[in-house]
């Protein structure tokens, strides 16, 4: 058994290893991906520092994609990586339906930049979409060629011949048979994987669109799954980063000789500044007593959100797009018999992710081995190459399950800081994150303020729409990293140039106004990109923010217009599967029709609210039900209903689970987050001061409608679109409720108190 | 100064050498090989560190190595009644698929564990008090409530497995 088969089965639970006695202490062994284990002393060895890797994996040969051991158990290998949604599971499936192998004989290898082919990482909810057709296209290609083997063997042509758990048998005697194993096992396929190989009909699908229970709970739930966090390399040493405590402050003075217990050394480039320590604790220590004295620069920041929000919305763009341009929209408003106009505005957001980063590295002997928990290992190589500066293919980036982290958290920028440290020492480093490492310090979601206005008619019809965004772009911080500047290492060492793009910040809704606009704003925020407050792309990238927008002034324009708010998206949307989820939605919800918010009775006030968001060829639609305190303002939202279609569902258990998971995730954002800052640093570093759903606050149902799942059709992204209509969808049911509407996100207590004096 | 601090972590005795302010934790899991705590936050705020001391769910980042010293830790991995059992809310978690990228996980299972073996008997209520504090990220409380309800009614029954 290799290494790499041992990680999996580990992770998957099937053949835990557990403690061994060695030196005199417990220590767990197990292997990392990419790993070769010596069986006999049952020690990893890992990937070694200076070696030569392939620089790339050709994506057209089979045996890229799949390997057949002579046991006849198969490996898949993909560039993509597990964040936690389930994914390695789907891809198992898809695996295993394509090679009618049981599910149990197939492992994965995922994201290792030598022995996977490049497909970036996983992002923009593409796993599905990109990683399971891929493997669908190798698992059929590996099947044709074993039949083809077979049909030799056998001596029958190929289509005469059947397969059933790896083994090929003549469908009119199935006593001839051949197993996988023996036409192939251990040795390679040496063939081309074909544009358009034939696969199963879908209508024969047995484990594809099947609810399989996912393959990396029980090791979860048995603590035996293994993250970054837990790889030990040996001769390991600990280090911890000193961020500044006040943003673009410059290091003056480092006491670089100091003794502190356990401190190997002290590694400063430029305003990057760690200690390295023999042992963990010991590195904790040392980084909160290490004397290290800081500038005191210009307050980089503002004192509030109200002040940011002003700021965006008198700067000047440094990029404008329109999208969506149609009529005239300036003369519709200058003849509307009304004007509807209001603002909105939603903060930055951090990742926040449930364990701070860890990356483990070594550098040495001109080469870099990194251990980390990103989502895109490829481009992550190029970025630590050009930091570490050596060649791309002496670089290997090794993928390991981190916690969930929805987007570009803090992982690619703890890859980095334990690479330029490793590179230092000269020994294998673990960097992990402490909280405020993570919190205070990962890249934002960025803030955005909107400007809405719609002209109406006297017959109460909306004939203009008119969107304006200004916002930071979610790619100040790239989003991923290809270069040294985009890391806060490469900021703090200085020299190193990030690759800054504007990503525009608008809608995707198919309201059908004959009048529409749609502008967004882009302001310059390079000079974030040492700071805390760096923008980048945060699970649905802007979605949750320009629906949050556009969906709430709908509701608004409802009201305006005497009609009720499912009544006027079916009036004005326009694409039928957009029509199809808030039709599903609300009859699910059991919608109840009326004009205007609910008639208040009592102290407890409850509301319902809708909004719906299309998300690249996904749709969701999602009814919220509030109960609200009117002396308090306190809330809770008590149902979800959700109507969700992304095509044909790989499957459907787990796709209910990402769709909750995404739910109660966007009402915690709804609810409760913005990242708190002053005029000099980020003020939010921890769980109280980044506060975030509750137990006591999740709702007591959540109801799903799946719609679109149809054998035979293209499965689209999940990982993401339900999140992007709850902000909007909360914030109009607390109008239903209360009759008060808000306009800024987080939707506080607070504010709705304050709504409700008014 | 560095001492010798004898523990018993999932049945096993282990010798370690740490000073005795450190936290439990970084002892579990870089000098005795219990990976299944986790480091979250380092203040006692989220819950990825719990072990059991003495049957008590207590947040192992915030614990200094000394106070563990002759006590019964027991980890995630050692919550099991016997080898190759799962405890009942462990099986709940898997019957309810009640995980996501599960770094998390451990600190629900072994407070809810330690709630429903105080009180098997508890109401949905209690519930969700007796786990308020813990931090999921990736948001999947409510196949947690479901799992943990699960148990609880398991347990009620007489089940421990």
């Amino acid at each position: 058994m290799s290494a790499f088969d041992d990680f999996v089965t580990t992770q998957r639970g099937t053949s835990r290893r557990d403690f061994l006695k060695a030196g005199g202490a417990l220590v767990v062994s197990f292997a990392a991906p990419g790993c070769a284990v010596t069986e006999a002393a049952r020690e990893p060895v890992l990937p070694v520092a200076g070696s030569v890797w392939p620089s790339k994996i050709d994506p057209n040969l089979l045996d890229s994609w799949l390997r057949i051991a002579a046991d006849g158990s198969v490996t898949a290998s993909v560039g993509k990586i597990e964040a936690g949604m389930g994914i390695g599971t789907a891809f198992t499936q898809v695996v295993a339906e394509e090679l009618d192998v049981p599910i149990e004989r197939v492992t994965l290898v995922m994201g290792d930049t030598a022995t996977t082919v490049d497909q970036r990482g996983t992002g923009s909810s593409n796993g599905i979409m990109d990683g399971a057709s891929a493997l669908k296209r190798a698992a059929a290609e590996g099947r044709a060629a074993l039949l083809a083997l077979a049909s030799q063997r056998l001596g029958v042509a190929a289509a005469e011949l059947r397969v059933r758990d790896g083994v090929v048998y003549v469908a009119a005697n199935e006593s001839k048979r051949v197993s996988y194993a023996e036409l192939i096992g251990g040795r390679m396929f040496d063939v081309k994987v074909s544009e358009k190989p034939a696969a199963k009909d879908p209508a024969q699908y047995t484990v594809v669109g099947k609810p399989v229970p996912r393959l990396d709970i029980p090791p979860k739930v048995e603590g035996a799954y293994r993250y970054v966090s837990d790889l030990k390399v040996p001769g390991m040493l600990h280090a911890r980063v000193i961020r500044p405590p006040e943003a673009q402050a410059q290091v003056v003075s480092v006491d670089e000789g100091a003794k502190l217990p356990g401190l190997v050394r002290v590694v400063r480039r430029g305003n990057f500044v760690a200690v390295v320590c023999e042992r963990e604790e010991q590195a904790v220590e040392a980084a909160r007593k290490l004397s290290v004295e800081w500038s005191r620069p210009a307050p980089a920041f503002w004192p509030g959100y109200d002040e940011l929000y002003a700021a965006l919305r008198s700067a000047k763009p440094k990029a404008t797009k329109e999208e969506g341009m149609k009529g005239d929209v300036d003369a519709s408003i200058r003849m509307a018999a009304r004007v509807v106009e209001a603002r909105y505005e939603y903060p930055f957001q951090s990742h926040s992710s449930m364990g701070p980063a860890c990356a483990v590295a070594d550098v040495r002997d001109g080469g870099a081995v990194v251990w980390f928990g990103g989502q895109k290992p490829y481009p992550t190589r190029k970025g630590l190459a050009d930091l570490l500066k050596l060649p791309d293919e002496k670089v290997r980036v090794v993928w390991m399950p981190g916690p969930g982290s929805y987007g570009m958290n803090d992982a690619d920028d703890c890859a980095a800081d334990a690479a330029v440290i490793a590179q230092a020492v000269g020994r294998p480093v673990r960097v992990q994150y402490m909280r405020a490492d993570a919190t205070a310090w990962d890249p934002k979601g960025p803030p955005v303020a909107f400007r809405m206005r719609a002209g109406v008619s006297s017959d109460d019809r909306v004939f203009a729409w008119d969107y304006e965004a200004r916002g930071f772009s979610g790619r100040t911080r790239n989003n991923s990293t290809d270069v040294g500047g985009d890391t806060l290492a490469g900021q703090f060492i200085g020299g190193f140039k990030p690759k800054i793009t504007d990503q525009p910040q608008f809608p995707s809704e198919s309201y059908g106004f004959p009048n529409a606009r749609k502008v967004s704003h882009t302001i310059d925020w390079s000079r974030s990109m040492p700071t805390g407050l760096r923008t980048a792309h945060l699970r649905d990238p802007d979605g949750m923010a320009t629906c949050f927008a556009s969906e709430s002034f709908a509701d608004e324009l409802a009201f305006a217009t005497k009609m009720d708010p499912v009544e006027f998206r079916l009036r004005y949307l326009t694409d039928p599967r957009d029509i199809a989820v808030v039709k599903a939605a609300a009859k699910e919800a059991g919608w109840e029709t009326r004009v205007g918010p609910r008639a208040r009775g009592g102290r407890i006030a409850k509301g319902r609210g809708i909004a719906y968001a299309p998300r690249n060829r996904s749709v969701v639609a999602v009814v919220a039900e509030v109960e609200v305190d009117t002396q308090t303002g306190e809330y809770r939202v008590t149902r979800f209903t959700c109507a969700h279609d992304c095509g044909f569902v790989v499957n459907p258990s787990n796709l209910r689970g990402t769709i909750e998971a995404n739910l109660i995730q966007g009402l915690s954002r709804a609810r409760h987050e913005a990242v708190r800052f002053d005029e000099r640093r980020v003020l939010s570093n921890d769980w109280l001061s980044y506060p975030i759903l509750d137990m006591m606050e999740v709702p007591d149902a959540i109801d799903i409608v799946i719609l679109g799942n149809k054998p035979g059709t293209r499965s689209l992204g999940a990982g993401e679109p339900s999140t992007r209509p709850v902000a909007a969808a909360v914030a109009n049911a607390l109008f239903d409720a209360t009759g008060v509407r808000l306009r800024r996100c987080p939707l506080t207590p607070e504010a709705l108190r304050k709504g409700l004096a008014a | 100064m560095p001492q010798v601090i004898e523990l018993v972590v999932d049945g096993k005795r282990a010798r370690v050498e740490a000073e005795p302010s450190t936290p439990l934790l970084y002892v579990l899991r870089n000098d005795v090989g219990a990976l299944a705590p986790r480091f979250g936050c380092g203040l006692a705020q989220c819950g990825a560190c719990t072990v059991h001391l003495d049957g008590v769910a207590i947040r192992s980042c915030a614990t200094p190595v000394s106070a563990a010293a002759n006590a019964k830790v027991t980890t995630l991995a050692g919550l099991a009644p016997a080898p190759g059992t799962l405890h009942a809310v462990q099986q709940a978690f898997i019957d309810e698929q009640a995980a996501q990228c599960g770094y998390c996980i451990n600190g629900w299972i072994m407070t809810a564990a330690a709630l429903l073996e105080s009180n098997p008997r508890a109401t949905d209520d209690e519930i969700r008090r007796g786990l308020s504090g813990l931090k999921c990220r990736c948001g999947t409380h409510m196949s947690i409530l479901r799992a943990v309800k699960l148990a609880a009614k398991r347990m009620a029954a007489g089940s421990r497995t």
